[in-house]
C-alpha cells in the first residue's frame, strides 16, 4: 500500500484546520503560528523545513500534546487534541507518539537498554528493548550508560527508545542538529527504518534541506504559517544524502 | 520593584532574581537559622535576665550567705556573732510553722511567720515592699503577707487573717504585701511545686511573733551576710561552734536554701539547653547553606565563566556568592532576634509565675547579641565559603562546556540496582542515592538530627511523667501530711488518725541529721519510718518499698554518690537533735530516687538511738474523698499541728507546672526540631527537583503521568527519611541520656525513660513534614514548561 492509497483509505493521521498559537499577550504577544491547516496521511516521513523562529518547533509540540493551542483544532485519527485535558494528552502520549530531540534527553542514571525499558514498561504492546536497540544497530552496547556513548549513539538510543512501544507517530525535532555528517545519516537511516518496518507517521523537523530528498512529503514553513507543501517522486536514501 | 532593580549593579541584579527564584529555599534555610538563633537568644537572654535580676535583687535587698537555725539562743549572741571574721551583718530572727484560717476555703493552709526587728530595716533579707508598710513596733496584730499568697486570697491592705502560730490563735490586719529574696520559689518545706494559695509566708514584728511563740529575748535562727569574696565554709564553722549549745542542727549556706536552690536548678538547666541546642541548628544551617549554594554554583557555571571572561576577579566572583549567602543570614537573624526576644518575653512571663522576683525583663545584654551575631556569621560563612571558593577557581573556559553527564557506570551499575526484577524508575531512584552520597548523606543527617531534637526534647515530658509518677504514686501515696510543731508521743499519731475521713495513717520521724564518710560531709533528712509503711516511703528500681533491716539505713543514691558509700559500707550519722547522738551506722541499700534526697531508718531504731521514747513528728493520711472537708476542718483546729500538707493538690500542681511553663518550652523546642525537619527536608527534595528538572520533563513527554514522576522524586527523599528515622531514634536516645545526665540537680533527677509514643510523635512529625515538602515540590512539578525544558541543553 502507498502511502497515496493508505491517504484516500483511512482518515488522516493529524488533520488541523485555522491551527493559531499565541506567546505573550498585548504588544509583546508573538503569533509563532498564524492560522496552520494541514492534512498528515497515515505511514508517511514528514520533513519540516523552514527559518528558525518560523514555528516549526511549536507544531510538532502541539502534535506531539506538549503544548496547546491558542485557537483551531488539532485532530489525531479521531480524537480532537484541542479538546483533551491534561491527563488525556499524558495518555495520548504514552500510547501514540515517539520523541526524538535535539538534546538525546536520556536518564543519565539509566543503561542503553534500561531507558528503552522505561518505556516499555509502561506501553501495552513494546517490543524488547534489544530488538529496538537493533533496528538502529545498538545490540553491542546494550549495557553502557549515556555518559560512556557517543553523541550519535545516545540519539540512536533515543530512536530506540522512542520507537520500542511501537508509536503511531514519530516526532523528531532536529534529531541531527548536533551530529556530525556521518552519524547524522546513521541516524536518518535509522528514522527511515523505522517508518517503514513499523509504518508509524514520522514528523522529522531540520534545517538540513538536503534531508527533504528522503520524505515523501516535503512541508515548508515561514512566518508560522505553511508556505510550501510537495510530494517527493524519487525517495533518496539517507545514505547519499551529504551536508 | 523593577526600579529598585535598576538602581544595583548588574551582578547584584542577578543575585536578587536568584534569591527571588529560590525564594522557597531560602526562606527554609533562613528558619533553620532563626531557630540557633532564637534557641540561643532565648537560652541566653533568659539565663542573662535570671542571673542579672537575681544578682541585682540579692545584692539590693540583702540576700543571707548563711543560715543558722537554733532551737532558742539568746539574743546577746547575735553580737558575737557579727563579730565572726568575714561577716559583713548578721540578725537574728525568730521563724515559726502556722496555720492559716481562710474563711470559705476548707483547705487548710500553711505557711510560716519570720520576725523582722523592731522599728528598722534588717541588715539582711530585705522585705522589697510592694504596698503598704511593715509592722509598726508595739502593735501585735500586724502582718506584712507575701505577695502571692495575699494575691491568690485576694487580701488586700486592712484585711484580717487569722493564723495559728505554735497553737495559739492571732487575728492579724494585713498592712503590707512584699516580696522577700528568700522566697523567689515560694515553696512549702518538702514540696516540689509551689501552691501560692496553700502556702503563704508573713512577717510580723520580733515583739509580737516573740510573744506568739515564747521565744522572749531569744531567737531560733541567725541569718548572715558575708563579707564580698568571703568563703562561707569557716563561718559555718565558727557559727556551728558558737551555736552548738542551743540546740544548732547546723548552719547551711546558699545551696541548701530551697527557693535558691530551685532557682540555681533552672540558670542550669537553661545553660545546658543553651550549650547543646543552638550549635545544632546553626550546623544543619551551615550544611544547607553550603548544599544550597554549591547547587547554585553548579548550574551557574557558565556565568560565572561568562563574569571571569570578562575580567571579574576571582574575588568579585566569590564575594557576589557570599553576599547571596550573607542575605539568608540576615534574613534569619533577623525572624530569629524578633521571634528570639518575642519568645523571651513570653518565657520571662511565664517565669514570674513561679519565680517571684520584683521585676524580671527579658533582657539580654549586647554581648549575647553580638554572640548571636559572630555564631550565624560563623556558621553561615563557614556553610557559604567552599561553595564560593569552588565558584571562583572555575577556570573561565571550563565554566563555559556544559557539565559532563554524570558518569553512573562505576557507582550505581552494580549491584542492587541491578536486579532485574526492579523497575526503572526505582532503579532511577537507587541510582540516584549511590551516585550522590554526599547528597544523601546530607539529607540523611539532616532529617536524622531533627529526629533526634525531637526525641530529646519529647524526652523531658516521659520523665517528668516518670518523676511525677513516681513520687506520687509509688512514695508519698498518701493524700495529707500532717506535721507537728515539735516531736510528740505515739499517742498524738493516734488521735490524727481517728479524726473523721482518715482511712489509713502512718506515722513518720524526721530529723536533720550530717552524714560523714571519709572527708566527705552532707547534710540531710532523715526519715523514720514504720516497718512495712505503705504510704511514704523510699522505692527501689523495681518500683517497690525497701524493707529497712533493724539498725541499718536506707540513702538515696544522690546522697550516696556524693558520700561516695555504696550498700554494705558504714558511715557517721550525727543526729543533729535530742541528745545529739554521733553514730557509726551500716548502708543497707542505696534507692534511686528522682525528686529529693534523703536518708531513711525505721522508726523504733532511730526512736532508741535518740532515746526519746516512742515519739514522732507528724502522720502521713489517707483521706476518705467524701469526708475530707470535716478532716481539713478538724486539722486546722487540732492542737500542736505546725503544717499540713496536701499531697494530692501538690500532683495537680505539679501536673500544672509541667503543662504551662515545662509545656510550653518543649513544644518550642519540638517546634524548632520541626523548623529543621522542614529546612532540610524542603531544600533537599527541591534541589533534587531543579538539579533533574530535565529528567523529569523528559519523562513526562514520554508519557509517565505526575504521579509516576513525583514517585521517582518524592521516593528518594521517602527512602532516605526511612533510613534517617531509626538512625534519628538513636540519636535522640542519646540526646536523652545526655540530657538525664546534664540536667539532674539535687533537687531531682531526670530518669532515663522514653516511652515508644515517642519515638512515634517524633517519626510522625518527620513523616508529616516529609509529606507537605513533597506536596508543595510536587505542585512545582505538575507545572514544570515541558517545552522550556526540552529547548535547552541542561
Ligand atoms: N515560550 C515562548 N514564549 C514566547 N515566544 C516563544 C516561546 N516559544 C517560542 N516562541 C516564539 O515562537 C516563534 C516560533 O518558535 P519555534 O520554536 O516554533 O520556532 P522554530 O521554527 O522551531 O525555530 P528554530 O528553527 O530556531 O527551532 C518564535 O518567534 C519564538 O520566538
Ligand atoms: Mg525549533
Amino acid at each position: 500500500m502507498t502511502p497515496a492509497e493508505r491517504q484516500t483509505s483511512t482518515a488522516p493521521c493529524f488533520r488541523t484546520r485555522g491551527l493559531t498559537k499565541v506567546y505573550g499577550s498585548g504588544e509583546n504577544a508573538v503569533h509563532a503560528l498564524r492560522g496552520v491547516d494541514l492534512d498528515l496521511p497515515e505511514g508517511e516521513l514528514v520533513v519540516l523545513l523552514g527559518p528558525s523562529g518560523s514555528g516549526k518547533s511549536t507544531l510538532l509540540n502541539i502534535l506531539g500534546g506538549l503544548d496547546a493551542a491558542s485557537d483551531g483544532e488539532v485532530w489525531f485519527r479521531d480524537h480532537e487534541l484541542s479538546a483533551a485535558n491534561p491527563a488525556a494528552l499524558t495518555l495520548y502520549r504514552r500510547r501514540h507518539v515517539g520523541f526524538v530531540f535535539q538534546f538525546y534527553n536520556l536518564m543519565p542514571s539509566l543503561t542503553a537498554r534500561e531507558n528503552v525499558q522505561l518505556v516499555t514498561e509502561i506501553a501495552d504492546n513494546p517490543m524488547k528493548a534489544e530488538e529496538a536497540l537493533g533496528m538502529v544497530g545498538l545490540e553491542n552496547r546494550l549495557d553502557h550508560f549515556p555518559a560512556q556513548l557517543s553523541g550519535g549513539e545516545q540519539q540512536r538510543v533515543a530512536i530506540a527508545r522512542a520507537i520500542a512501544k511501537r508509536p503511531s507517530v514519530l516526532l523528531c525535532d532536529e534529531p541531527t542538529g548536533a551530529l556530525d555528517s556521518a552519524t547524522g545519516i546513521r541516524v536518518l537511516q535509522a528514522l527511515k527504518q523505522v517508518n517503514e518496518t513499523l509504518g508509524a507517521t514520522t514528523l522529522v523537523i531540520t534545517h538540513n534541506a538536503g534531508v527533504a530528498a528522503m520524505a515523501h512529503r516535503v512541508i515548508t514553513f515561514s512566518d508560522g504559517r505553511i508556505g510550501e507543501v510537495r510530494t517527493n517522486e524519487h525517495r533518496v536514501d539517507p545514505s547519499e544524502l551529504s551536508w | 520593584m523593577t526600579w529598585l532593580l535598576r538602581l544595583l549593579s548588574p551582578l547584584d541584579r542577578k543575585l536578587a532574581r536568584d534569591l527571588w527564584a529560590m525564594k522557597g529555599q531560602a526562606l527554609a534555610i533562613a528558619c533553620v537559622i532563626a531557630g540557633g538563633v532564637s534557641v540561643f537568644l532565648i537560652s541566653a537572654g533568659m539565663l542573662d535576665s535570671l542571673t542579672e535580676t537575681r544578682r541585682a535583687y540579692y545584692e539590693r535587698y540583702r540576700f543571707a550567705d548563711i543560715w543558722a537555725p537554733v532551737v532558742r539562743a539568746p539574743d546577746a549572741l547575735a553580737a558575737d556573732i557579727r563579730r565572726i571574721e568575714g561577716v559583713q551583718a548578721a540578725e537574728t530572727r525568730i521563724r515559726a510553722p502556722l496555720l492559716f484560717d481562710i474563711p470559705g476555703m476548707s483547705e487548710p493552709a500553711s505557711g510560716e511567720a519570720i520576725s523582722l526587728p523592731d522599728g528598722r530595716e534588717p541588715l539582711v533579707n530585705q522585705l522589697y515592699l510592694m504596698e503598704g508598710r511593715l509592722p509598726r513596733p508595739g502593735q501585735r496584730g500586724e502582718a506584712v503577707v507575701i505577695d502571692s499568697f495575699a494575691a491568690a486570697h485576694g487580701l488586700e491592705i486592712g484585711d484580717t487573717l487569722s493564723a495559728t502560730i505554735r497553737g495559739g490563735r492571732s487575728e492579724l490586719t494585713v498592712v503590707g504585701r512584699a516580696l522577700s529574696p528568700e522566697h523567689v520559689y515560694t515553696i512549702a518545706p518538702g514540696q516540689i511545686v509551689p501552691d501560692p494559695r496553700l502556702y503563704g509566708v508573713i512577717w510580723m514584728s520580733r515583739d509580737a511573733l516573740g510573744e506568739a511563740v515564747d521565744q522572749d529575748g531569744a531567737f531560733n535562727e541567725a541569718i548572715v551576710r558575708l563579707m564580698p569574696g568571703q568563703d562561707a565554709a569557716p563561718v559555718i564553722d565558727r557559727l556551728d561552734r558558737l551555736l552548738d549549745p542551743y540546740g544548732a542542727p547546723g548552719a547551711y549556706g546558699r545551696d541548701d536554701q530551697i527557693s535558691d536552690a530551685f532557682v540555681s536548678s533552672e540558670i542550669e538547666q537553661l545553660s545546658t539547653m543553651g550549650r547543646i541546642l543552638p550549635p545544632i541548628f546553626l550546623a544543619v544551617a551551615a550544611f544547607l547553606v553550603n548544599v544550597v549554594l554549591s547547587r547554585l554554583v553548579a548550574t551557574e557555571r557558565a556565568e560565572i565563566g561568562l563574569m571571569k571572561a570578562f575580567g571579574y576577579r576571582d574575588r568579585d566572583v566569590m564575594a557576589h556568592y557570599l553576599k547571596f549567602a550573607g542575605l539568608i543570614g540576615v534574613l534569619g537573624l533577623a525572624i530569629g532576634g524578633g521571634a528570639g526576644v518575642w519568645l523571651g518575653r513570653l518565657m520571662a512571663g511565664l517565669y514570674t509565675d513561679y519565680y517571684h522576683f520584683p521585676f524580671l525583663v527579658f533582657t539580654a545584654n549586647p554581648r549575647v547579641y553580638l554572640l548571636a551575631l559572630a555564631i550565624t556569621v560563623a556558621a553561615v560563612g563557614g556553610g557559604a565559603i567552599l561553595a564560593a571558593r569552588r565558584a571562583a577557581a572555575l577556570h573561565p573556559a571550563v565554566a563555559m562546556q556544559p557539565p559532563p553527564p554524570p558518569d553512573y557506570s562505576r557507582t550505581a551499575g552494580m549491584g542492587l540496582t541491578r536486579l532485574t526484577l526492579l523497575d526503572q524508575p526505582s532503579r532511577m531512584i537507587l541510582r540516584r542515592l549511590v551516585q550522590w552520597p554526599g547528597r544523601a548523606g546530607f539529607t540523611l543527617a539532616g532529617v536524622a538530627m531533627s529526629g533526634a531534637l525531637l526525641v530529646g526534647t519529647l524526652y523531658f515530658t516521659d520523665a517528668m511523667e516518670a518523676m511525677v509518677s513516681s513520687y506520687f504514686d509509688q512514695s508519698n501515696r498518701q493524700d495529707v501530711t500532717v506535721s507537728f510543731v515539735e516531736p510528740r508521743q505515739r499517742s498524738a499519731f493516734h488521735e490524727v488518725a481517728r479524726l473523721p475521713g482518715v482511712l489509713a495513717a502512718e506515722p513518720f520521724r524526721s530529723v536533720a541529721v550530717r552524714l560523714y564518710h571519709g572527708p566527705a560531709e552532707e547534710r540531710a533528712a532523715m526519715m523514720g519510718v514504720t516497718r512495712g509503711a505503705a504510704l511514704s516511703r523510699m522505692i527501689g528500681a523495681d518500683g517497690r518499698g525497701v524493707e529497712t533491716p533493724p539498725g541499718g539505713l536506707v540513702l538515696s543514691g544522690d546522697l550516696a554518690a556524693t558520700l561516695g558509700v555504696e550498700a554494705g559500707d558504714r558511715i557517721r550519722v550525727e543526729i543533729t537533735e535530742g541528745r545529739r547522738p554521733v553514730l557509726e551506722l551500716p548502708v543497707a541499700a542505696v534507692v534511686t530516687t528522682l525528686i529529693g534526697s534523703g536518708v531513711q531508718m525505721e522508726l523504733g531504731d532511730l526512736n532508741a538511738l535518740l532515746g526519746e521514747g516512742e515519739v514522732v513528728s507528724g502522720a502521713h493520711l489517707v483521706a476518705d474523698g467524701d469526708a475530707v472537708d470535716r478532716l481539713y476542718t478538724a486539722l486546722k483546729s487540732a492542737p500542736g499541728v505546725a503544717g499540713v500538707s496536701l499531697q494530692s493538690v501538690a500532683e495537680r500542681n505539679f501536673r500544672a507546672l509541667m503543662d504551662e511553663s515545662m509545656g510550653v518550652a518543649i513544644w518550642l523546642y519540638t517546634g524548632f526540631a520541626g523548623l529543621i525537619a522542614i529546612g532540610v527536608i524542603y531544600n533537599s527534595v527541591r534541589i533534587s527537583l531543579s538539579e533533574s528538572a530535565h529528567e523529569f520533563a523528559t519523562l513526562r513527554v514520554l508519557g509517565f503521568t505526575r504521579a509516576e514522576v513525583s514517585y521517582i522524586l518524592l521516593g528518594e527523599i521517602g527512602i532516605l527519611t526511612l533510613i534517617a528515622l531509626p538512625a534519628g531514634g538513636l540519636l535522640g536516645t542519646g540526646l536523652a541520656w545526655y540530657f538525664a545526665e546534664a540536667m539532674s540537680s539535687d533537687l531531682f533527677r531526670l530518669p532515663f525513660i522514653i516511652h515508644p509514643a515517642t519515638y512515634g510523635f517524633a517519626a510522625a512529625v518527620i513523616l508529616v513534614t516529609t509529606a507537605l515538602s513533597g506536596l508543595i515540590v510536587r505542585a512545582r512539578l505538575d507545572h514544570l514548561d515541558l517545552v522550556a525544558v526540552l529547548k535547552a541543553r541542561e
